[in-house]
C-alpha cells in the first residue's frame, strides 16, 4: 500500500488522533510512514491539516498539491479549502458538519452554499458521512474522528483487525470501548 | 523495537538513552513535547522552569555537577536563555549539556521567524540538525559525546516540520553515565581574569572542531547523475530527495561549524551549486565567505517554509497549482467559553488600549474583539505599558491597560511589575489567571501548585506576591462576571500608582471530562450584541437572527449577559 492521506478540519476536532491511528496502522502492516501534525496556537479553532504518508520509503512529511490519494475532511468548508490537494481520481470523504469561521459569525462573509458542487469540480469521488450524529448518539462528541476512520477503513479496504489494534494502541485504555463503537458505527455507514 | 515518534519525542528518547539526568524547559511550540516526553521517565529529573534562562541555568548546574542535561526551548526562548549560555560556552562542561532549540519557519505558532543557526556562530557552540525522528534521536546522543569530547555545550536544532512530524525510530536501552563533581575555579568562575584565559580555549576548541568536522560522517555526500549539486540540511533534505532524486546532495548533519573542506571537494565535482535552506542565507553566506561560489536565496527567498513542491518549482520550473478557491478564512479563535473572552469584551466597551502578551489571550487581537493592541515578546506587556506611561503621562495611562497571562507573568512579567513599582509608574495590570499555560497545551506552572509530573507543590500566591512587590491596589475578579469586571477596571484605571487586577477562572478546557449545559436563544431580536463576543458557538442565521451550536457551547452564559432582550437561557441538558 502506498497512500497519501490529508486530514483536514478545525482545530479541536481530533484530526491529530486520527493521524496517529493511521500511523499506528502503518506500523502494524510494516510500512514506512511519516506524519506531520499541528500543535499550538493554530489548534484553537483554526483551519488545520495533518499529512499522513504511508509507503515503502517516505522522504517528505508533507504532501504536494494534487498528490493526495484521499482527503478526510472533518468539516465541509475545510474539504473545499484543501480540495486542490486531491489527485485525479482520488477520494474525498466529508463529514457532514459545519463549523462557522469567525468572518462568517461576524457576518462579513457567508458560509458557502455550494461546497459540494465546487468540491465536485476537482474530479474526485466524494463520499459523505454524518459522524457527528454517530458521536452524539454515543454520547461523546470526541468520537467523531474515529467514526470517520471506520467509514474510511471500509472504503479503503484496510485490514479490519489490524485497524482495531491500531486504535487500541492510540487511545487511552479507558476510552477504547467507546472509540471501538464509534469505529463500528462508521463502518456501517460505508 | 521501532516506534513512530514525533521529532520532539525522538530528541527526548535520545537524551534518555544517553543517560540524561536533568531536563529543564519552559513550554513553547514547537519544542514543548521534548520535556513532556522526558517527564514520563522515572529515572530522569525533569521540570518546567519559570522561563528559558532559568531552565538553562538549571541545565548548566546539572552539567557542572556531573550529570548530563538537556535544555529545550523554541527559537524566541533562546533569546531569553542566551545570557548564561554564551558564558557556559566559555567555561565548557563537565557532563554534557545539550540544548534543543526549535525554529518555526512559516510562524505556525510564533511572533517571528528568527534563525537560530546564528546562535551557533555567535556563541561558538556546535550545532547539529537532524532531518527525521531517527536522526533526532541519534544526533542527540552524539551531541552528548561531542559535548564532553570538545568541552562545550552542543545545540540540536529542529524546525516545526521535524519537531512535529512522526517517523520511525529504533529504540535502545539507556546507558548510565555520571561524572564526578570537581571544583575548578579557573574553569567555572568567569571573572574577567579567568574568562580571558577561557576565551583562548574557546578558539582552540573551535579550530579543532572546524577541522574535525570534515571527517564526521553525519555530513554526507549522496551521489547523483545531475551536474548541479545541492547543499541542504534538516527538513529541507527530505524535500530535496523527493523533488530532485537525480541530483547529487551534500547533506549536512553539522550546521555549525560547517565542514568547509568537504564542501569544497563536493563543489569541485559539480558544475553548479545550489544551497537550499529555509529562513536566512546562513549556509550560503558561510560558503561564499570561504570563496565557494553558490546560489541560494536569490532562488528560494527568505520567508516561510519550503516543500518538495516549492523546490520543484524553483529548480525545475514546475508550475505549482495554486488554490483557486475564494473562501472565508478560518483563523484560530479563543474556545467557546474561554475565560478571556469577557475581559476583551469589557476592554472594548471601555475603549481601552491594551498592551498584550503571549498566550491564548493573544487571540483577543482578532475580529470581532480587536482588543489587544500590541504584542512583542513573553512578559513585555507590563514594561511596555510602563514605557507608554513614561512617554505620555498619567492621563494617557488612564486609558491603558497591560494584559498578561498567569504563566507569562511568572515567566517574565514579575520583573516588569517590580520595575514599574520601583520607578513610580501609574499603570493598571490585568493578570488573566486561568491556572495553566493554555496555548502550549495546558502545562502547569508555579501558580498551579502542580509539577510537571502532576505532583503537589507550593502554590504561588499571586495576591501576596503582587502586594510584596509594592502594589497596594489589588483586586480579584471573576471574568465571567461582566459587571464586576467592568466596575473594577473602571475603579482601578483612574487611580495613581500601580494597580493589579487578577481575573481568575480556570481554562474551560482544563477539565476534559466536564459535561456542559448549553445556551439556547429564543425570540432573537437580531440586535447582534452577542456576536461581538466572538464566540465560535454562536452562529448567525440567514435571516439575521442568531443560534447557538450546542455541540460547542459550554454554557459560560456571557451571551446571556450581553443580550438586552433576555433571549438567551441555559438549558439543562448537559452533554
Ligand atoms: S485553551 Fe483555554 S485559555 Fe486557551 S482559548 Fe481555549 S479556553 Fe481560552
Ligand atoms: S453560553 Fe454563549 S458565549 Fe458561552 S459558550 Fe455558549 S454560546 Fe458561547
Amino acid at each position: 500500500m502506498n497512500i497519501n492521506i490529508l486530514i483536514v478540519g478545525v482545530g479541536g476536532q481530533g484530526t491529530l488522533l486520527a493521524s496517529k491511528i493511521l500511523g499506528n496502522y502503518a506500523t502494524l502492516i510494516n510500512k514506512d510512514c511519516k506524519l506531520s501534525e499541528v500543535h499550538g496556537m493554530s489548534q484553537r479553532g483554526g483551519s488545520v491539516v495533518t499529512y499522513v504518508r504511508i509507503s515503502d520509503k517516505v522522504y517528505s512529511p508533507l504532501i504536494d498539491k494534487k498528490n493526495a490519494d484521499v482527503i478526510l475532511a472533518f468539516e465541509e468548508l475545510e474539504a473545499l479549502r484543501w480540495a486542490d490537494y486531491i489527485k485525479d481520481g482520488g477520494m474525498i470523504i466529508i463529514n457532514k458538519q459545519n463549523l462557522y469561521p469567525m468572518p462568517v459569525i461576524t457576518g462579513k462573509v457567508d458560509y458557502p452554499a455550494d461546497i459540494y458542487e465546487r468540491v465536485g469540480g476537482y474530479g474526485a469521488q466524494i463520499r459523505n458521512i454524518d459522524a457527528l450524529e454517530i458521536a452524539m448518539k454515543l454520547g461523546d462528541l470526541r468520537t467523531v474522528n474515529v467514526a470517520v476512520l471506520g467509514f474510511c477503513a471500509v472504503l479503503l479496504k484496510f485490514d479490519r483487525e489490524k485497524f482495531k489494534e491500531a486504535i487500541k494502541n492510540s487511545v487511552p485504555a479507558s476510552t477504547f470501548d467507546i472509540n471501538l463503537r464509534a469505529f463500528e458505527e462508521g463502518e456501517k455507514r460505508a | 523495537m521501532k516506534k513512530l515518534l514525533l521529532g520532539d519525542h525522538a530528541v527526548a528518547q535520545g537524551a534518555y538513552e544517553a543517560g540524561v539526568k536533568v531536563a529543564a524547559a519552559y513550554p513553547g511550540t514547537p519544542s514543548t513535547e521534548i520535556t513532556e516526553y522526558l517527564s514520563t521517565f522515572n529515572d530522569i529529573y525533569s521540570e518546567w522552569s519559570v522561563n528559558e534562562k532559568v531552565a538553562m541555568e538549571v541545565g548548566i548546574g546539572a552539567s557542572m555537577a556531573g550529570g548530563r542535561a538537556l535544555v529545550s526551548m523554541k527559537h524566541v526562548g533562546l533569546n531569553v536563555a542566551a545570557d548564561p549560555l554564551f558564558t557556559y560556552a566559555y567555561t565548557g562542561v563537565n557532563a554534557g549539556l545539550v540544548i534543543a532549540v526549535a525554529d518555526d519557519p512559516g510562524m505556525h505558532s510564533s511572533q517571528n521567524e528568527q534563525d537560530s543557526r546564528f546562535y551557533g556562530l555567535s556563541a561558538h557552540i556546535p550545532m547539529l540538525e537532524p532531518s527525521d525522528s531517527q536522526e533526532a534521536k541519534d544526533f542527540t546522543k552524539f551531541a552528548f559525546e561531542l559535548s564532553e569530547k570538545y568541552d562545550t555545550p552542543v545545540f540540536i536544532r529542529l524546525t516545526t516540520r521535524i519537531a512535529h512530524s512522526r517517523s520511525f525510530v529504533e529504540i535502545s536501552k539507556r546507558q548510565e553515565i555520571e561524572f564526578d563533581y570537581k571544583q575548578d575555579i579557573a574553569k567555572f568562575v568567569m571573572v574577567p581574569a579567568n574568562a580571558r584565559k577561557r576565551h583562548v580555549k574557546v578558539e582552540e576548541r573551535e579550530r579543532r572542531l572546524a577541522s574535525d568536522v570534515n571527517s564526521f560522517d553525519i555530513n554526507r555526500i549522496e551521489n547523483g547523475k545531475n551536474k548541479i549539486g545541492i547543499i541542504c540540511a534538516g527538513a529541507v533534505y527530505q524535500y530535496v530527495k523527493e523533488a530532485l532524486p537525480d541530483y547529487p546532495v551534500f547533506k549536512l548533519g553539522f550546521v555549525y561549524p560547517l565542514p568547509v573542506e568537504k564542501l569544497r571537494e563536493f563543489a569541485s565535482n559539480c558544475d553548479d551549486l545550489i544551497v537550499i535552506e529555509e529562513l536566512e542565507p546562513y549556509i550560503e553566506n558561510a560558503l561564499k565567505s570561504n570563496g565557494i561560489s553558490v546560489r541560494g536565496k536569490e532562488l528560494t527567498g527568505l520567508q516561510g517554509e519550503l516543500s518538495s513542491e516549492k523546490i520543484k518549482e524553483i529548480i525545475l520550473g514546475y508550475k505549482v497549482i495554486s488554490g483557486k478557491e475564494e473562501l472565508p478564512a478560518r483563523p484560530p479563535v479563543m474556545c467557546a467559553g474561554c475565560t478571556h473572552r469577557g475581559i476583551y469584551y469589557v476592554i472594548n466597551k471601555l475603549k481601552l488600549n491594551a498592551a498584550g502578551d503571549i498566550g491564548c489571550y493573544s487571540l483577543g487581537c482578532n475580529e470581532p474583539l480587536n482588543a489587544m493592541h500590541s504584542l512583542i515578546c513573553m512578559g513585555a506587556a507590563i514594561a511596555n505599558t510602563h514605557g507608554m506611561e513614561k512617554a505620555k503621562g498619567k492621563d494617557f495611562s488612564k486609558k491603558n491597560i497591560a494584559v498578561i497571562g498567569d504563566s507569562t507573568f511568572v515567566h517574565s512579567g514579575i520583573t516588569g511589575l517590580i520595575n514599574a513599582v520601583y520607578n513610580r509608574s501609574n499603570i493598571t495590570i490585568l493578570i488573566l489567571d486561568n491556572s495553566t499555560t493554555g496555548m502550549t497545551g495546558h502545562q502547569p506552572h508555579p501558580g498551579t501548585g502542580k509539577t510537571i509530573k502532576n505532583e503537589q507543590t507550593h502554590t504561588l500566591d499571586f495576591e501576596a506576591l503582587v502586594r510584596a512587590c509594592g502594589v497596594n491596589n489589588v483586586s480579584v475578579i471573576d471574568p465571567y462576571d461582566l459587571d464586576m469586571t467592568e466596575s473594577v477596571i473602571k475603579e482601578h484605571i483612574v487611580k495613581d500608582g500601580v494597580s493589579v487586577i487578577i481575573a481568575r477562572r480556570p481554562c474551560i478546557l482544563l477539565d476534559k471530562t466536564a459535561k456542559f449545559d448549553v445556551a439556547e436563544i429564543d425570540n432573537c431580536r437580531k440586535c447582534g450584541m452577542c456576536l461581538k463576543l466572538g464566540c465560535p458557538a454562536i452562529r448567525k442565521n440567514k435571516d439575521g437572527s442568531v443560534a447557538v451550536d450546542s455541540t460547542l457551547c459550554t454554557a459560560c452564559m456571557l451571551c446571556e449577559k450581553v443580550c438586552k432582550f433576555a433571549s438567551v437561557k441555559k438549558v439543562g441538558d448537559a452533554k
